[in-house]
């Protein structure tokens, strides 16, 4: 049985490479066959796998605000707030950003640099 | 007792702006990092010892001959109703003062940790989702971005260092074994606390010189010790080539904010709360660190390094002696 954080993983890949909302349904199935693709053993997780773990990976995923579900239909369907790009810019925007809450935060190997040391540096490589 | 509340004032004083402002334009740090970083403990030790026990024991004087017995006397008052005729307004207002500012550093140093977890743990949870692991070992994984970009992320245990395909890209091998030791050094030398303790002290005190300097220079001290580790096992242009590579394919402050940044709702009202204790200058962390590497000069003579360190254990002595050491005698 796969971990929640291997889940949570797992069902968000499905949302970011879907077009449209899926049910806890759909993406308990698609699951179910990526590991009967991917494990060999055929469908060792699928089997396992309960609709209701599949909604409690869903719900902690809208908690930490990365799933919405459309309320209007039932089942509901869930989508991604945003898009596996967006994700990543953010976590960039946070890892380099000149917040000096940055520096407590996390440990950069270079912090922003001005622009008149970047041409230095640059300089610097190419005589290297 | 009462020349030692002004003694303590007077060190506070200094500690608050003369010697900040001449150990920050010092040149010898660079030369004695780690040093250079036990002073600065000392001085935001001492500064905020003798602060607090200028006024505590100020405020004390009328009933105590010392310390500890004024703040038996004081104790008598506040829990047993004690008269409390002998305190005069000045008396009662430098002691509410110190009470006051003891309160106010540790809740800034505890609201700092929430503030810097809180941030740590949603950060961890998105690299959960995008970041695949890395051939470097564990607690490395590589995210998919372009701009060659190395960080770590301190958490104990769960501590991470995060590299872009970007920089996997540019950097050759040992260069990329000379960031990881960087990397890796920041967590092992637990530099997380320090920047912890002084983002603290800043947030807490931010009109004071000292606080502004300390946390500039230790942003600057961490980042020689971790070169000084990477040079312990890669060549000094290993490195230098490292930091030039990754310092020119960063983005420039200015496209930073160009960014998008959809899904966020936390990161607005916080940041920018934290952003009121100004920038940590790492333009220039960067500059000492490579004309450090360029033009290397000597480490600091076995002598003058006794000496740093006979300071630091002054500064911490003499504010602590002056305020118990009465009371044991007497």
């Amino acid at each position: 049985m796969a971990s929640l954080g291997e889940l949570e993983r797992a069902v968000m890949d499905l949302l970011w490479a879907g077009q449209e909302a899926a049910t806890a349904n759909k993406l308990r199935d698609l699951l179910a066959q990526d590991s009967a693709a991917t494990d060999g053993i055929a469908g060792h997780q699928g089997k396992d796998l309960a609709v209701t773990t599949v909604l409690t990976v869903l719900s902690r995923l809208e908690k930490k605000g990365l799933v919405e579900r459309e309320r209007g239909t039932r089942p509901h369907r869930y989508q991604a707030v945003s898009s596996r790009a967006d994700h990543t810019a953010d976590l960039m925007h946070e890892a380099l950003g000149s917040a000096p809450d940055r520096e407590a935060v996390l440990a950069r190997f270079i912090g922003s640099v001005s622009e008149s040391e970047a041409a230095t540096l640059r300089k610097l490589l190419g005589k290297n | 007792m009462f020349w030692t509340s002004y003694f303590l004032a007077v060190l506070a004083l200094v500690l608050a702006w003369p010697v900040p402002v001449l150990l920050s334009r010092a040149e010898w740090p660079a030369r004695a990092p780690f040093m250079a970083m036990v002073l600065w403990q000392a001085i935001a030790l001492a500064g905020g010892l003798s602060m607090i026990g200028a006024m505590l024991v100020y405020g004390l004087e009328p009933i105590g001959d010392n310390l500890i017995a004024g703040l038996r006397s004081l104790a008598g008052m506040v829990l047993h109703n004690e008269p409390t005729t002998a305190l005069g307004f000045w008396h009662l207002f430098a002691l509410s003062a110190a009470a006051l500012l003891s309160a106010h550093l540790v809740f800034t140093l505890l609201l700092t940790y929430v503030k810097i977890e809180r941030q740590r743990r949603r950060h961890r949870e998105l690299l959960a989702l995008l970041a695949s692991p890395s051939a470097d070992g564990p607690g490395t994984v590589v995210i998919n971005h372009d701009s060659p970009v190395a960080y770590c992320l301190p958490g104990g245990a769960r501590s991470v260092t995060v590299l872009s395909d970007g920089l996997m890209a540019a950097l050759e091998p040992a260069e990329l074994r000379a960031v990881l030791i960087h990397e890796n050094a920041h967590l092992s030398q637990r530099h997380d606390l320090l920047l912890w303790a002084f983002a603290a002290w800043r947030q807490a005190l931010p009109w004071f010189p000292t606080t502004r300097l300390a946390q500039v220079a230790v942003n600057s001290l961490i980042e020689m010790l971790a070169d000084d580790a990477a040079l312990r096992t890669e060549s000094k242009g290993t490195l230098i080539k490292a930091i030039a590579i990754v310092a020119s394919g960063s983005p420039r402050p200015a496209e930073q904010f160009a960014l998008p940044r959809t899904s966020d709702p936390d990161a607005s009202p916080e940041s920018s709360s934290l952003s009121g204790t100004g920038g940590a200058d790492s333009p220039r962390t960067t500059a000492s660190r490579v004309s450090r590497l360029l033009s290397p000069k000597p480490p600091l003579p076995a002598a003058q390094r006794a000496l740093v360190l006979a300071a630091s254990a002054m500064l911490l002595a003499v504010p602590t002696g002056l305020l118990i050491v009465p009371g044991l005698l007497g």
